[in-house]
């Protein structure tokens, strides 16, 4: 292929992938990134899409460069005598070109440290607003939330009101996992003998997908959970409703709970296993690490059939304590 | 492969042939990555020192006397084999293997008391190193400079033996100076831990 | 232990491999008993200290490993194509990219790099070899038989399943019984010392035996490039060598550096492990640098536009790759000043980078570019590898990490930048030094089916895979369910991993093709080049230089064509006996005591790990009591063997 063609198809190949990009990229609702739900994933959005303007400016500076510089400067039948001169450098562009990348990079500096600081406090929207404190302890391979104001626990679902700050502490039974609820915000570790704060926060009702972002064994793929955020009048109902009816958690079901193994119900308990509990206390874990099975136990279409909640079946409620 | 350059006769004899500069200076570099290897394991005692797990601490175990005596044994070591290569330089083959035999027996003097203090810590106290990450990582770290002293007794046992056998010659004498390189990277190491571990584990 | 615990079982694959290596065992045996070649490949090969031969031996174990690196890769898209798959089960998917990733870098790069390293580095500066021969053979042996030890894990015992980063607790006894995260932990650390002693090796190489006349400001940069990569790697290997050794005591001697009882600390695990993990990919790509301004200059026909600038850009960079490696792990809770420090030290780093790019395109910019298969993989390394690095600004941003952690934004960046920097430098280093390796000129034409297929595969894999991240797919899940609507993302990767396959198939064409058919170099200069070593043979006489050249610039063998043709008179070489080092057949016998010590400690039988270190140990003793100086290749041969140049 002569090498005019080539250039061309070697530019056109590059931009054509890209091309795709940018027309896949956009409003859909899938972009969780770009769609957020609340204000912490806001703040990240607005960092995400100020830097990717920078980027894009960048590409096409460098694509365009080099774009003319190859097609200018091949070699053809009629250059072969052409002889390159002898170009040292040219200390003005070294310059210029170590400049204009620091104020790229300044400009990225400022909202990156602005926003890293913010997100360590409560959304300054809700600066008012008491936040609700939710426990979400990883096991492998489920999640348990427990709320201790109101005293209940949820395993492999959380509700959360709608316009609060959510103050969840992680901890982890085990491996580390990763809080992640991408329409809300970014994640955080759970790390076993230790307690991370994570600031979220919901503007809109909804049913948002969270699971743990960070490589756990075996059943890792499965460890997701639900986020149900509602009105604040229908959480509190529901707390109560919880409170007065859900079946007390036990340690012995407990215990059963975070056996390692994967669990796809969605159970609701009234009390919380910090009662007894909390793994993100150091030392906590040592007599509850269960041990791990044989590889080879997660079968997909064990994982894939029904899962049930533990409100719905009576019958199958554990007795005592 | 470099060409063996005649003897350059205002150099010292282990500097004296191509070969014998490039080894220096690569034991230097060597030297350079020790001193990141322990850097680590220094760093690892720092975070690790006080996770005792409810069994002792550096303020139960550690004992001013034993760290002392282990300390002026390496250190006057150095100073010998400091000596040993002073004689080197003046050609002197039998001066040089005997402070090289007082560094050896230095050496194994300062061996002698760690390998008691361990033993102190692990059989009589209970304190072995599956029992915190505190003490994981302080037998890490000493453990570790112990058995670099062990390696170095051995090494210059092994050289000795090859002077007595060929002689001082450009090969021999830069063995025995590469050799005190390590020694003395040994005894900074051990300033170190002398500091970060002992001094401020029994003061804190 | 049970054999049906020692041997991997119930995996119909896995037989298949066993089959596989077994009947690769009696064929190699085979025909080498057949053309009575045993003696031949322990002279030339297993004993050799010959810097040529061990970047050879490296490259060609780099390339198998690319093979099987590559299956990995395919066996992973497999899986993902379509949501709910049960193609590989979760526990087989997750050995596999483990083992994917751990082989890829550790298996695949490292040891190209440094192959080349051993090939073009004395050669450019006019040395006859690197200043510790017999160190060099034993860091590819190391090598060797640590990348051995690992890959038998698929077949013996289990592979490791915890990741390339391995975190602990995850890593641990509790969660990962089993000889399998111990065969990472072995298998790395011995051939982690194969590259601490290279990287010792190339530092006294360079400072200390370049050519008369050769200033540092006066080196071909690839020179440069190996000078600062060996630094980095010797000061960032001892921070693996401990890391991996911690960890080996908590498995096998129950010790708590990294366990959660006994107070251990699990996050400092990924602590020394990104403190060596950050440099590493710096010593992957900064000679992929060096050999991008080699072939850009060479083909553009222009020498290297601001060399001081190139030079001290790569300082800057691997200065600033020490203090960056928490930004590998923003989201572990290091608290708002730190993770907005290592933002601002990451972003810095793009700066010097940026310098190199700009200083390559106008290194094109008025030459005469040809555009050959070595300077097409260089060319295309500018725009694809600038997406790389934009994105990895992007993650950079403390805040916005959040997000991107751990999902396939962060999996697209780093192939990025690994595949558009280090792989295409290592396929166009390939291209390049080729003729002066084998005395044959790879095929162009098959090279340019392969360069198609592999860029515009890679481009078609990793694009969509950037979408997929801002869609909330994580990394390392062996299946996800159809209502995440990442299904087409997925399958349009599937197919760019298979245009890659395709691609490395055309590779392997070629290799054989020109084995066969290949154009032979005959001038030792195919590609009118501009570095010493195109001044010499190709092949390279195993001496290299009849005469130490004299260095008289940059460039020093385009000065001295440039001299020639302008009618300067040239002296008539003298030539003495060369001095080159004896053979030894130590280092590969000490790999197999590391070997045998590995695999003792692997399966934590004690007799079997300290026969291996006694062996290791009398070893090294014995080497102290050798005092073979090496010998001289007379003068007569050296005429001859100049004669015999066209």
């Amino acid at each position: 292929m002569p090498a005019q063609q080539q250039k061309w198809l070697n530019l056109f190949m590059k931009v054509l992938p890209l091309s795709l990009l940018f027309l896949l990229t956009g409003c859909s609702e899938r972009f969780v990134l770009l769609n957020p739900k609340g204000p912490v994933a806001e703040v990240q959005k607005d960092l995400i899409l100020w830097s990717i303007w920078f980027m894009l400016f960048i590409i096409v500076v460098i694509f365009v460069l080099f774009a003319i510089i190859l097609w200018k400067y091949r070699e053809r039948p009629e250059n072969l005598d052409y002889e390159p001169p002898d170009q040292h450098g040219n200390t003005l562009l070294e310059i210029i070109w170590t400049a204009i990348p620091v104020l790229i990079v300044i400009a990225l500096a400022i909202p990156t440290v602005k926003a890293t600081f913010e997100l360590e406090k409560p959304p300054k929207e809700s600066r008012g607003v008491e936040p609700i404190v939710i426990h979400a302890t990883a096991a492998d391979w489920k999640w348990i939330f427990s709320y201790p104001e109101e005293n209940i626990e949820t395993v492999n679902y959380v509700n959360i009101p709608k316009d609060v700050p959510v103050e969840f502490k992680l901890t982890a039974v085990g491996g580390m996992s990763a809080l992640w609820i991408p329409e809300l915000g970014g994640q955080k570790y759970n790390m076993a003998g230790m307690g991370m704060t994570l600031y979220l926060q919901a503007d809109h009702v909804g049913t948002f997908k969270g699971r743990n972002s960070n490589f756990t064994g075996e059943g890792f793929a499965h460890q997701t959970f639900d986020v149900n955020a509602m009105e604040k009048e229908d959480f509190y109902k529901w707390v109560k409703e919880t409170q007065a009816s859900a079946p007390l958690l036990t340690k012995k079901q407990f215990n059963e709970i975070i056996q390692v193994g994967v669990l796809k119900d969605k159970l609701t308990f009234s009390g919380t296993h910090l009662a007894w509990v909390d793994f993100a206390k150091p030392g906590e874990h040592l007599d509850n690490i269960p041990a791990k099975e044989k590889h080879g136990t997660i079968k997909l279409e064990e994982v894939e059939s029904d899962h049930h909640d533990n409100r719905e079946h009576e019958s199958h409620q554990h007795e005592g304590h | 492969m470099s060409e063996i350059a005649p003897k350059q006769s205002n150099l010292p004899l282990e500097y004296s042939t191509k070969q014998n500069q490039l080894n220096i200076l690569g034991f230097w570099i060597f030297l350079g990555a020790e001193l990141a290897l322990f850097a680590t394991l220094f760093a690892t005692y720092l975070v690790l020192v006080s996770r005792t797990a409810g069994g002792p601490g550096p303020e139960e175990l550690y004992e001013l006397k034993t760290v002392l005596i282990e300390t002026f044994l390496l250190l006057t070591s150095s100073f010998t084999c400091g000596l040993a290569v002073y004689e080197m330089r003046r050609g002197k083959q039998a001066g040089m293997i005997g402070w090289l035999i007082v560094t050896i027996l230095l050496g194994i003097g300062f061996l002698y008391f760690e390998i008691e203090e361990f033993i102190l810590y692990a059989v009589h106290e209970g304190a072995t190193m599956q029992t915190s990450a505190f003490l994981s990582s302080f037998f890490a770290l000493v453990g570790t400079h112990g058995l670099h002293v062990t390696i170095g007794i051995f090494w210059i046992l092994i050289i000795i033996l090859q002077v007595l056998k060929r002689g001082l010659n450009a090969d021999t004498a830069r063995k025995v100076f590469i050799s005190s390189l390590y020694w003395h990277f040994l005894d900074v190491v051990w300033i170190f831990l002398f500091t970060l571990v002992y001094l401020t584990g029994m003061v804190s | 232990m049970k054999w049906d615990e020692f041997f991997v079982t119930g995996e119909p694959l896995i037989y298949m491999a066993d089959a596989a290596i077994v009947l690769t065992i009696i064929g190699i045996v085979f025909v080498l008993t057949y053309f009575k070649k045993w003696k031949w490949l322990w002279k030339e090969w297993l004993t050799t200290v010959d810097h040529k031969k061990i970047g050879i031996m490296y490259i060609i174990s780099a390339v198998l490993m690319l093979f099987r690196g590559g299956v990995d890769a395919l066996l992973m898209r497999a899986q993902l194509t379509v949501p709910n798959n049960t193609f590989l089960d979760s526990q087989h998917y997750n050995e596999i990219f483990t083992t994917h990733g751990t082989i890829m870098i550790l298996f695949m790069a490292m040891p190209f790099i440094f192959g080349i390293m051993n090939i073009a580095v004395p050669l450019q500066i006019g040395a006859r070899d690197v200043a510790f021969p017999y160190l060099n053979a034993l860091s590819f042996w190391t090598f060797f038989f640590g990348a051995l030890l690992f890959n038998i894990s698929f077949v013996i015992g289990g592979s490791p399943d915890a990741g390339w980063t391995a975190y602990m607790p995850l890593a641990g006894n509790e969660l990962s019984p089993g000889p399998g995260q111990n065969y990472y932990l072995l298998g790395l650390q011995i051939s982690g010392i194969g590259s601490l002693i290279s990287g010792i090796n190339f530092i006294v190489t360079i400072l200390k035996m370049r050519a008369p006349g050769m200033t540092l400001m006066r080196m071909p940069m690839f020179t440069w490039a190996t000078l600062i990569t060996s630094i980095l790697v010797v000061f960032a290997f001892p921070v693996l060598t401990v890391a991996l050794a911690l960890m080996t005591l908590d498995r096998i001697f129950g010790t708590h550096f990294f366990t959660l009882s006994g107070d251990g600390v699990p996050m400092h695990w990924a602590n020394l492990f990104w403190i060596w993990g950050h440099p590493e990919v710096y010593i992957a790509i900064l000679p992929a640098f060096g050999v991008f301004s080699e072939v850009v200059s060479t083909f553009a026909r222009k020498r290297l536009f601001g060399y001081t600038a190139m030079v001290w850009s790569m300082v800057a960079i691997s200065v600033l790759s020490m203090l960056v490696w928490v930004h590998h792990f923003f989201t572990m809770g290091s608290g708002a000043p730190v993770n907005a420090f290592f933002s601002v030290s990451t972003m810095a780093i793009a700066i010097p980078t940026g310098v190199k790019i700009f200083n390559w395109l106008f290194t094109l910019y008025k030459g005469r570019i040809k555009f050959t298969s070595a300077m097409l993989w260089s060319l295309a390394f500018i725009p694809t590898f600038v997406i790389g690095g934009v994105t990895g600004v992007m993650l950079s941003m403390a805040a916005a990490d959040y997000q991107y952690h751990n999902t396939y934004f962060l999996v697209a960046h780093f192939h990025n930048t690994l595949i558009c920097g280090t792989v295409f430098a290592v396929f166009a280093a390939l291209h390049y030094w080729y003729p002066k390796m084998f005395g044959v000129i790879l095929n162009e034409k098959l090279g340019k089916i392969t360069f198609w297929f592999f860029v515009l595969g890679f481009n078609v894999c990793f694009l969509p895979q950037y979408v997929l991240g801002f869609m909330g797919m994580p990394r390392r899940i062996y299946t996800y369910p159809a209502d995440a609507g990442w299904t087409e993302l997925n399958v349009i990767s599937t197919i760019g991993a298979v245009m890659m396959g395709i691609g490395f198939i055309f590779l392997c064409i070629n290799v054989v093709y020109t084995y066969f058919k290949g154009e032979r170099d005959l001038t030792g200069d195919p590609w009118d080049g501009r570095t010493l070593e195109w001044s010499i043979p190709s092949p390279a006489p195993h001496y290299n230089f009849a005469v130490t050249p004299q260095v008289k610039g940059l460039d020093a063998w385009w000065m001295m064509k440039k001299e020639r043709k302008e009618g300067k008179e040239e002296e008539e070489p003298e030539y003495k006996p060369i001095h080159m080092p004896s053979n030894s057949g130590r280092p590969f016998i000490m790999s197999i005591f590391f070997f045998i010590a590995g695999f003792g400690l692997v399966f934590e039988w004690m007799p079997v790990a300290i026969i291996g270190l006694i062996g290791v140990i009398i070893c090294m003793i014995l080497r102290s009591f050798e005092y073979d100086d090496g010998y001289y290749v007379p003068v007569e041969e050296i005429k001859q063997t100049e004669a015999g140049r066209e």
